[in-house]
């Protein structure tokens, strides 16, 4: 049984310990997806099935969003002019809801074919 | 300024039901409104600190930065919230036998208060940072003004402290000998939704996989974007689509600390009869 201290510092090096495992992912396949006026460019993400994949959220936007996606999981915040990365899949092939949490009319899809 | 108001309401709700909770939690506690208010002004000053460095927190770990601070908060929130809920399952029957004069270590501060005012930092500091990147981003290229911005966000926070003060006085109108082990209940299933979101976090940054990105879809039941879903998804950490690595986070929360609080309360159950006869270790037994 952990001692309180213990336990504090466990929950402190945690952290640091996935910082440090992060692998590089240099050779997944990157797709694009721009926020402009309010609106996904594309509006329909075409995402190859069974892969992960690198997604390259570019808000080009004066206000900051938020990518969010309910199926797929994954919430990042992108600042105004800005750009982040999320990773997806390895994902079955269908149809996923994208949006930004900060701008509800901002609304499209991931199609993984 | 209706949309600036929803979206500032959404992120606030999140934060003032823990905050609901934890101040019925603590009913009857000596100096829990300080705790509370104090956890709360730190999260908010947190929060401020936290909008400032964003863009050095997301570049972080490889661009993962946001998605581990996230979790850190989490799981952090989530090891406070257990921590006094084991703690209340070893003081909870002295609590609810004393209901009109509580146990004397209730009274005396021993209760650890710090453990819920850190978990409210936590929460409105995560929730109140994402208000605060929004309407910076408005305040900067946003239509309609500071006035309609200012205004916006005022009623969304509003809002979203009146639905935290109505879930304190629904509970706090559960008769005293039952309300902790509601608020205990309570808390135990908002911990593990705490988590499920965690371990989300963690599989956004790749470093959880998803067993399974989509267990179940009850999306046509209740959508998470509903105002019910977003509630749901605080209280017990409801999710229309469940990846698999969030209902193994889930059901381990519950049983950890679960197990621990019946652990603990069962060997304060052995321990009780003897101090009652005024030594806590007695030879006879």
């Amino acid at each position: 049984m952990l001692r309180l201290p213990e336990m504090r510092r466990l929950l402190f090096a945690l952290p640091l310990a996935f910082t440090l495992s992060v692998p590089a992912l240099a050779d997944d396949p990157v797709v694009t997806i721009i926020m402009k006026d309010h609106q996904f460019v594309p509006s329909e993400v075409p995402v190859p099935a069974g892969v992960k994949v690198k997604l390259l959220i570019k808000n080009q936007q004066s206000v900051s969003g938020e990518f969010e996606s309910s199926s797929l999981h994954r919430e990042k915040i992108v600042s105004a002019g800005s750009e982040a990365t999320v990773y997806v899949g390895p994902l079955d092939p269908g149809t996923y809801d994208i949006f930004d949490d900060f701008n509800r009319d901002t609304r499209g899809h991931i199609v993984v074919k | 300024m209706l949309p600036t108001a929803i979206i500032v309401f959404r992120e606030v709700l999140e934060a003032a039901l823990i905050v609901g909770i934890v101040m019925a939690a603590s009913r009857g506690a000596a100096g829990r409104g300080l705790w509370v208010s104090g956890g709360i002004a730190a999260g908010v000053f947190g929060a401020c600190g936290v909008a400032v460095f964003a863009e050095a927190i997301a570049a972080a770990a490889e661009g993962m930065g946001q998605e581990l601070f996230d979790a850190a908060i989490l799981f952090a929130a989530v090891g406070m919230l257990g921590w006094h809920n084991v703690w209340m399952s070893r003081h909870g029957r002295e609590m609810a036998t004393h209901a009109n004069r509580l146990g004397s270590d209730v009274r005396s501060g021993a209760r650890p208060l710090w453990a819920l005012s850190f978990a409210v930092a936590l929460a409105v500091l995560r929730e109140g940072s994402e208000v605060v990147l929004f309407l910076y981003g408005i305040a900067l290229g946003g239509n309609g003004g500071p006035l309609a911005m200012g205004a916006g966000g005022l009623i969304g926070l509003v809002l979203g402290v009146a639905a935290g003060t109505a879930i304190y006085w629904g509970l706090v109108s559960i008769p005293m000998r039952l309300l902790f082990t509601v608020t205990s209940w309570l808390v135990l299933l908002l911990a593990a939704g705490l988590a499920s979101q965690g371990a989300a976090f963690l599989m956004q940054a790749d470093l959880l996989p998803a067993l399974g990105s989509s267990m179940w879809d009850t999306s046509f039941l209740l959508s998470d974007q509903s105002l019910a879903g977003k509630v749901l998804h605080t209280l017990i950490g409801y999710t229309a689509q469940p990846a698999g690595i969030q209902l193994v986070f889930y059901a381990a929360t519950l049983l950890i600390i679960g197990g621990l609080m019946r652990l603990v309360g069962a060997s304060e159950r052995r321990v009780a009869p003897a101090k009652r006869n005024g030594s806590a270790v007695s030879p006879a037994e």
